[in-house]
């Protein structure tokens, strides 16, 4: 519920934010050298000439209901859900960001399954051999991955394993359906790159999340009782530390689902990044708009999947 | 054959500042069923000289030598897995703060399930509940059938403790450390689980060791004192004497420091002169000497010669005073 | 009524909301932290205030030194009521009220000196000069026995005792009436404790100041007491001198915290009658009706559900809020 009131709070905000920047967006609809007749025109046929509240009106009905723009004979349909169309590609926005999507899902879910396995193993490995060579290690890959701009990374790793050694074919995304070894093969560089920086963040929280528990009285009253370290581990120690990790991938993972702008540029992966690079390039305000609110879509839904499973993991806020 | 005996028990830990020597030359024997106190303030070393005895003392560099011998087998020598089959069954221990005590993740049903499942492999889901059950009934949880499947956070803090005591004795052990159980309670509350401590005592005959700062808990439920002072037991009686006729300063000053509940409005207290010294610069001779209103009488001996614990009429005291002046100390003579 | 009175709560009330972030919250939903307590402070005396956790003693505390709005009621300095002054005659007040907590720590920034923690109630009501003001902490430094050497010195360089008795110079550097200290010797060592008590007893009696003393420690009060006040769920339930109090205790509650104390006497342990009372306080947003106590008295009885004992005088200064008192 509260969720639903936020969503229509953001996407009434991102559409006035836009509408408010000084570009004209019917004067964008054709070239440098455009006559004003054209742009009066495609303004009536977009419907950039009624009141501002008016076009949220228009824009939120075409998301349930389709939308038609301008006039018979010149008319465009974009079938519900509509978030618009784009004058540029002259395209309707939602088979944009329908076709861009499982890219960039396809990017952020392996991704987030790799950067958990590496933040949350090495983080483990650390805090378990805190001070020897194992902490050192992870820790140093922190301090690292940390530093490293992901740009300067995705480059890195172009050069070492399609240029130099040619292990890797150059990235050319293909969707998992068609061929899943392609898929594969084309997404595993920026999963990595992605992975490797995000994973920098989870080993230090890791890490900490676990020397913290270790130090908690209910641990040691665990060992007390006399329980086998693996479990004593498990059961009380990775329990405890998890559960503020996992409410902050949630976040994380909501967060990549909008677009990893700068990784998808560098392999060239069309995503939803991309797609929203290219729209800031172009000044393509529809497309502009409706991927702001495809990610705030996907960071509300996270909170509230993350709130549902905080609850579900911590009984103390679990609700009677 | 003696439950336990510890034998010149040395603890020390390694820190950025210096060494820390938190347990010095501490020995004592524990008979079965009977109860001892470990009184002392802050810092002296009770808390560490209890968790040496289940091999509890974790830290980067922790130094420990000695011998704690449960029915004659060394705990400091035991393999991880021998200390492992100890922990919870011979020996099991309840902490001070019964708030954070528990896993705040799993139900208290479970919990106390547990710790009789680590030393009985065997047992089923249903024993474990059963046991969980009776448990809670024996300690005096109401309404256990409702209660076994609550989380922590849903108990007070004395219930809490009921329950962190519950799985203590779940297993029968044969020494039961409390590392001050009620110092974070209510006086009303602490009074219910010294109770429940005695009484469990009494059903279970094991050994008690309590630790406690309060001399009145000292004085409620135990049969034999041992007062430590900056790392070593100054002082070892039973109970009525260490409050009749202490035979150490240290003891002394405590005595005199305690409020009573019928000290006259307005009587003077005889406060122990300034702080407990440093455990990583530890004064030469007697620790206690900076403080000790005794030690001038006794010329420079005090400062630079240890005393060692020694018979003085029917206690041991670590103290260079011979021993009329020890056992006429609550007369005044100072 | 006494005009000998330096401090007097008459009818203090404090409620809280709670769970006050959310927005669905049921307006009914108040801890009732304070409810309805009155009484007066003899110039020069100790008045000492017991209870249970949570029985709203600090609440009661940080009431009276006016450090948060009372939601009824009022609170009377030399007869003059604080609860509605303006924000200047606050300041002014500031000075005759200052509070000592149990954790010195809390009012000790880590980052000043000892020196000039001590000075900063000076440096805000801008009483001395700067020269003026380091020669009083000094003065005050010795005056609570540390060493004005020690001024420059930071917190985490003393013991738990010594920031008290820093806590305390803080505490005295405006000069005060009235001192209101919650619980402070309750965080230090027993060979410490009798240390500060013996210092706040001479401070008292040279500087004739007048304490609100709260404790849970009911064999503190006894010593450094002249008149308790015990507080169960947010009402005083027996007020009146120590001796009354706990020779002739009329409530039940306070019958049973005094058989509660653990006594350092093992022969009077064996003997003495325990009253153990069963289970914790009960949540003060809903507290019971009529007699808050009386899901844990031994003695309840219909009439206690049913109506609300009043403090009622039993003897002179001595008063009881109970049906049945003994
Ligand atoms: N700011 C606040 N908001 C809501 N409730 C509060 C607030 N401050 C105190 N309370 C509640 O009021 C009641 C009384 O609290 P108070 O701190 O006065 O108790 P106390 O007697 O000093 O206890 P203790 O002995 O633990 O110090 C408690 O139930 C407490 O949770
Ligand atoms: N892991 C540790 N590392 C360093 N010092 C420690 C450690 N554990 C305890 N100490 C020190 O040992 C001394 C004795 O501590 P403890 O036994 O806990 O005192 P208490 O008598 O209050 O229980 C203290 O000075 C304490 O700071
Ligand atoms: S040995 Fe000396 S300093 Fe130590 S307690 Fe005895 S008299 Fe005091
Ligand atoms: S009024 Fe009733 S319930 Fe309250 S204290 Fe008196 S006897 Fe007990
Ligand atoms: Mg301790
Ligand atoms: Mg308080």
């Amino acid at each position: 519920m509260f969720a639903v009131v936020l969503l229509l709070i953001v996407s009434a905000f991102t559409f006035w934010i836009f509408s408010a920047l000084p570009s004209d967006p019917a004067a964008l609809t054709c070239g440098k050298n455009c006559r004003p007749e054209v742009i009066e025109a495609n303004r009536e046929r977009l419907g950039y000439d009624k009141p501002l509240v008016e076009q949220y009106g228009a824009y939120m009905k075409g998301i349930f209901a389709g939308r038609t723009y301008g006039e018979e004979g010149a008319s465009v349909h974009c079938p519900a859900p509509s978030l618009g169309y784009s004058y540029d590609r002259h395209e309707c926005v939602t088979s944009l960001i329908a076709s861009t999507l499982p890219v960039t899902a396809s990017i952020a879910l392996g991704a987030f399954v790799l950067w958990m396995a590496i933040g949350v193993g090495l983080g483990t490995l650390a805090a378990l051999k805190r001070g020897r060579w194992q902490d050192r290690l992870a820790t140093g890959f922190s301090v690292v991955g940390v530093s490293f701009p992901t740009f300067f990374l995705g480059l890195m790793f172009i050069m070492i394993f399609v240029i130099w050694t040619g292990i890797l074919p150059f990235p050319r995304y293909t969707g998992i359906t068609e061929n899943p070894v392609d898929w594969f093969m084309a997404l595993i560089l920026p999963w990595f790159v992605l992975a490797l920086i995000s994973a920098a963040t989870y080993v230090r929280m890791t890490r900490n999340g676990i020397l913290e528990v270790m130090n908690e009285e209910f641990v040691r009253l665990g060992i007390a009782k006399g329980l086998p370290r693996k479990r004593l581990i498990v059961t009380y120690v990775m329990r405890a530390a998890l559960v503020p990790i996992v409410t902050i991938a949630g976040l994380d993972f909501a967060f990549l689902l909008g677009g990893a702008l700068v990784t998808e540029s560098i392999f060239n992966l069309p995503g939803l990044g991309k797609l929203t690079l290219a729209a800031v390039v172009n000044s393509d305000l529809p497309i502009l708009v409706a991927t702001t609110m495809v990610a705030a879509v996907f960071i509300v839904i996270a909170n509230a999947v993350v709130d549902v499973l905080y609850g579900y993991l911590d009984p103390r806020v679990r609700v009677k | 054959m003696t439950l336990l005996s510890v034998r010149d028990l040395n603890v020390t830990f390694g820190t950025p500042e210096g060494d820390v020597r938190a347990v010095q030359g501490v020995s004592f024997d524990i008979e079965p069923g009977e109860t001892v106190a470990i009184v002392g303030e802050s810092g002296s070393g009770k808390s560490v000289t209890a968790n040496s005895l289940l091999r509890l003392n974790f830290g980067a560099d922790v130094r420990i030598s000695g011998e704690i011998l449960l029915e004659g087998r060394d705990v400091l020598t035991m393999t991880e897995d021998e200390v492992r089959s100890v922990r919870g069954s011979d020996m099991a221990m309840i902490f001070q703060d019964p708030l954070t005590a528990l896993n705040p993740f799993y139900t208290v049903g479970r919990q106390i399930g547990e710790a009789y499942a680590i030393h009985h492999p065997g047992a089923t889901k249903k024993e474990l509940r059963e046991i969980a059950l009776n448990s809670l009934e024996k300690v005096g949880i109401p309404e256990p059938l409702k209660r076994v499947d609550q989380y922590p956070h849903e108990f007070s803090g004395g219930m809490r403790q009921r329950i962190v005591i519950a799985m203590a004795l779940v297993n029968n052990p044969k020494i039961l450390i409390a590392d001050e159980p009620t110092t974070a309670l209510d006086v009303t509350v602490q009074a219910q689980i010294l109770e429940l401590i005695a009484e469990m005592q009494a059903q279970h005959g094991s050994a008690v060791i309590l630790i406690t700062h309060d001399l009145g808990v000292v004085a409620e439920i135990t049969e034999r004192v041992m007062v430590m002072y900056a790392g070593r037991v100054v002082e070892s009686a039973s109970v009525e004497n260490t409050f009749a006729v202490p035979t150490h300063p240290y003891t002394r000053g405590l005595l005199k420091s305690v409020k009573s509940l019928d000290t006259a409005r307005h009587e003077r207290l005889e406060p122990i002169p300034g702080t407990p010294p440093s455990l990583i610069k530890l004064p030469s001779g007697c620790p206690f000497h900076p403080r000790c209103a005794f030690a001038d009488s006794l010329g420079g001996r005090c400062s630079s010669e240890a005393p060692e614990l020694r018979i003085v009429g029917s206690s041991r005291s670590a103290c260079h005073l011979p021993d009329e002046r020890l056992l006429g100390l609550m007369g005044g003579a100072s | 009524m006494n005009t000998d009175l330096v401090l007097e709560a008459r009818g203090l009330r404090k409620y809280f909301p709670t769970g006050a972030s959310k927005m669905l919250q049921r307006p009914t939903d108040v801890v009732q932290a304070v409810d309805e307590v009155s009484f007066g402070l003899r110039r020069g005396t100790t008045l000492a205030i017991v209870g249970e956790s949570g029985c709203g003693k600090s609440t009661l505390g940080r009431l009276l030194a006016r450090l948060i709005e009372p939601t009824a009621g009022s609170v009377l300095l030399d007869g003059k009521d604080i609860t509605k002054a303006s924000s200047r005659e606050l300041l002014a007040l500031r000075r005759d009220i200052q509070v000592v907590f149990q954790d010195p720590y809390a009012c000790l920034n880590p980052r000043h000196s000892i020196g000039q923690s001590i000075g900063t109630p000076i440096r805000i009501q801008k009483t001395l000069s700067r020269a003026d003001e380091k020669a009083r902490v000094r003065e005050l430094m010795a005056l609570v026995g540390l060493n004005p050497e020690h001024y420059n010195r930071f917190p985490h360089e003393f013991s738990g005792g010594q920031r008290q008795r820093a806590g305390i110079a803080r505490a005295l550097a405006l000069q005060p009436k009235v001192i209101i200290a919650d619980e402070p010797v309750s965080a230090l060592d027993v060979s410490i404790q009798a240390q500060i008590l013996n210092l706040m007893e001479d401070l008292q009696s040279s500087m004739g100041l007048s304490y609100v003393f709260i404790a849970h420690d009911l064999s503190v009060v006894r010593h450094i007491a002249d008149q308790v006040a015990v507080m169960y769920l947010g009402k005083i339930v027996e007020i009146g001198d120590p001796t009354a109090v706990y020779e002739r205790s009329a409530h039940p509650y306070t019958k049973a915290l005094l058989s509660a104390v653990p006594v350092a006497d093992p022969k009077g342990a064996g003997e003495r009658k325990r009253i153990v009372l069963s289970g914790d306080v009960p949540s003060p947003v809903n507290p019971p009706s009529g007699c808050r106590f009386r899901t844990r008295c031994p003695k309840a009885e219909a009439r206690c559900a049913a109506e609300e004992p009043l403090l009622i005088e039993r003897e002179s200064g001595h008063q009881v809020a109970c049906h049945f008192p003994l």
